[in-house]
């Protein structure tokens, strides 16, 4: 956790350390295992060979634009170098994946920047994917310097959401959101868990713990002991809707979702446009505006088009997210209107309910009192859906969050009756 | 166990070099690519655990196997699950059996915390005898950030204390291997002290090879048509992508089928309850099946 929220000022570390200092710490670790070639062990108190430079300079690279690289990695990625001879370029490519392990999801990044560190072919650029399949971006690593500086220089209209967020803050305030964050921790759904607490009233008897006092009590029978499985909160999902049409709800819902990942035990939080964006490790940055503006700087498709079928499609495709909907409470906070064919909205949600311990559906069309689910995509997805409610402000919504764990009937039912 | 202790190798003699190893893998019928023939290398030679990450079926539980196989130790597995906890990955005390040593006793001194009482779990296991063993910490991230944290504990110096007994270190440092199916995030402190490498799915060569290697009936064009085959299915938006042990049922299921009289394409589509096991997905691939199938026999 603490390394996540330190993450903005990662890029900064490896350079504002001086060059030298960094290495002399590395000396002793070095010096066990084999050497590389010509160093006495009083010469390299001072320097490595020169030949090493380049794998140093690497690594400190790699920590520049945001990768986590400790310095027994370094250490050890010189290490490596050295066992595997090297015979060639591949060598120290191969040592270089094995010890400094990037990230599978940054790999195409780090592959460039090898090109560009070790052969000196720039021109290797970062970015580049197929822009058919759908983006998924992960917050887990520090973003990187270069995409903050290409977005500075962009301005227009990037920049001034970041500063539409801000502002708002000041506007509004006491929405309750402190009450909801204190409450939230002990309203959601519980489930049993495989772990057993101690306890002194209605529990099976722990026969272990039982056993140990009676053998330290050489023999003699105390009381009894008990234990019975603990119950833990379920997991919190919510999926923000960021396109054009939901412009005037999304800040209030990042807000929502800023308290929920502050209050819950674990909560996660993805925004989806055309793009999907894991916005959780932002978010748990305590003070909110500063977490928001962080936000703002890390999705991509403000007030864009819908693609919600495929981007929780997309969502379904990478396994630890999808894993994490397993048995969660999952909330969607969205309109669902969704443009064109909703089949794959169909199959994403079906999915998704397939997981989930309860699928919800927060839309703020749902405040207007004649509201129907009469649209298509609607009527499509509402058969899977456990509720379909109200999602027109930040007071609506975090109650319906805080009654998760109450049984409601399904959202299918509920709508019938009404119309 | 003399015969054990004869076939067991040190590391650094099997380890030569990553092409040794990749060669000495084939020979207990695991076929590893380069990449992680060099891991492995590194791993054993620079006495880091070996932290493998990969989708669901690639083969790393395998890969495990087969490096014990290469060193000729026993494998030791700790299979991580939500709530696992200390008692179950080092040690504990066989509680009934101190008892009824206690009353068997009578008026004599016993001593309760003998090695007869100890009951070793992996950990400890491996930490006993680790010339003979190899540790296999099976889908960490399937065990809770406590467990990641005492593991931490135990790769970093190979060492754990028994308050009623002391510390017992590792003679020699154990050959440890990690799996991960990356469901989520491990600690940055785990991934650093390990050698690392993501598994991808092997290449359609490969994966014809690692089919004839696997199930032996089956002939050299249809390892190749179900891995050519294999490789197309994954590329689709599956929830349940075929791994590499789906591949091998196939081939094998779609031999027998066709020895059973079935013609050639028909027996691959019949088969395919073995290479794919969810129902969705079933209906969405079926219609496309038939045209998968003969484009990869082609």
């Amino acid at each position: 956790m603490t390394r996540n929220v330190n993450d903005p000022f990662s890029p900064f570390t490896g350079r504002r350390c001086p060059e030298g200092a960094d290495e002399g710490q590395r000396q002793p670790r070095m010096s066990a295992p084999p050497r590389l070639p010509a160093s006495s062990p009083r010469e390299r108190k001072e320097s490595l060979p020169r030949a090493a430079a380049p794998l140093l300079g690497f690594g400190r690279l790699l920590r520049r634009y945001g990768f986590p690289v400790a310095p027994e990695q370094v250490s050890g990625f010189m290490q490596a170098v050295t066992l595997l001879g090297p015979r060639s370029m591949a060598d120290i490519h191969e040592a270089a994946l094995a010890t400094l392990a990037p990230p599978p999801d940054r790999r195409d990044e780090f592959e460039a920047h090898f090109q560009s560190h070790f052969y000196g072919n720039t021109a290797a650029v970062v970015e580049g994917e197929a822009d058919e399949e759908t983006r998924i971006k992960d917050d887990g690593g520090a973003c990187d310097e270069e995409n903050e500086v290409a977005r500075q220089a962009e301005g227009g209209a990037l920049s001034s959401g970041a500063e539409q967020l801000s502002a708002r803050d000041f506007q509004r305030d006491g929405d309750g959101l402190a009450a909801f964050r204190r409450k939230l921790a002990t309203a959601l759904p519980a489930r049993r868990s495989f772990r057993t607490v101690r306890t002194n009233a209605r529990g099976k008897l722990d026969l272990r713990r039982s056993l140990r006092e009676i053998v330290s009590a050489d023999g003699d029978i105390p009381s009894p002991l008990l234990r019975r499985r603990q119950t833990v909160p379920r997991k919190l999902l919510l999926l923000i809707d960021v396109s054009g049409s939901m412009k005037l709800y999304t800040s209030d819902y990042l807000k929502l979702a800023h308290a929920a990942v502050q209050g819950a035990d674990r909560a996660e939080i993805f925004t989806f446009g055309t793009r999907l964006t894991r916005i959780t490790t932002a978010l748990r940055i305590r003070d909110r505006d500063q977490a928001l503006a962080r936000v703002a700087a890390l999705v991509d498709d403000w007030d864009g088009g819908t693609r919600m079928g495929p981007t929780l499609l997309a969502f379904l495709s990478v396994p630890r997210f999808s894993a994490f909907a397993r048995g969660a409470a999952v909330v969607i906070l969205s309109d669902a209107l969704e443009r064109g064919d909703h089949a794959e909205l169909e199959m994403a949600m079906r999915r998704l309910s397939a997981r989930a311990f309860r699928l919800s559906l927060a839309t703020p069309l749902a405040g207007d009192p004649r509201f129907q689910p009469a649209t298509a995509a609607l009527r499509a997805i509402l058969p899977v859906l456990d509720d379909l409610v109200d999602g027109s402000s930040i007071a609506v919504v975090s109650d319906f969050i805080l009654s998760l764990a109450r049984p409601a009937p399904a959202a299918a039912a509920i709508w019938k009756r009404v119309s | 166990m003399p015969k054990r202790s004869a076939r067991t190798r040190s590391a650094d003699t099997v380890a030569i070099s990553p092409e040794a190893v990749a060669s000495r893998l084939a020979a207990s019928r695991y076929l590893a690519d380069e990449s992680l023939a060099t891991a492995i290398f590194l791993a054993i030679r620079l006495g880091k655990p070996l932290l493998l990450e990969g989708a669901p079926g690639v083969g790393k539980t395998e890969a495990a196997k087969a490096i014990a196989e290469l060193l000729g130790r026993d494998l030791v597995r700790l299979q991580c699950y939500e709530g696992i906890d200390a008692a179950h990955a080092l040690y504990e005390w066989n509680y009934q059996r101190q008892l009824l040593a206690i009353r068997h006793a009578g008026e004599h001194e016993v001593d309760i915390y003998d090695d007869r009482f100890l009951i070793a779990r992996p950990l400890l296991q491996v930490l006993k005898a680790p010339e003979k063993r190899v540790l296999l910490v099976d889908e960490i991230d399937r065990s809770d950030h406590e467990f990641e944290a005492l593991l931490l504990e135990f790769l970093s110096d190979f060492q754990i204390s028994i308050p009623e007994r002391g510390t017992i270190r590792a003679k020699s440092q154990p050959i440890v291997i990690l799996t991960s199916n990356r469901t989520r995030e491990l600690a940055e402190a785990l991934r650093r002290r390990c050698v690392y490498h993501w598994i991808t799915y092997p290449d359609a060569e490969r994966e014809a090879a690692i089919i004839m290697l696997r199930a032996s009936d089956v002939a050299n064009a249809t390892a190749r048509a179900v891995a050519s085959a294999v490789r197309d299915i994954r590329a689709r938006p599956l929830a349940k992508p075929p791994g590499i042990a789906e591949a091998v049922e196939w081939a094998n299921a779609a031999t027998i089928l066709e020895k059973g009289g079935s013609p050639w394409p028909e027996a691959f589509r019949r088969a395919i309850g073995v290479l794919i096991k969810d129902e969705e997905d079933l209906s969405y691939i079926a219609p496309e099946l038939g045209r998968i199938v003969e484009e990869a026999l082609a």
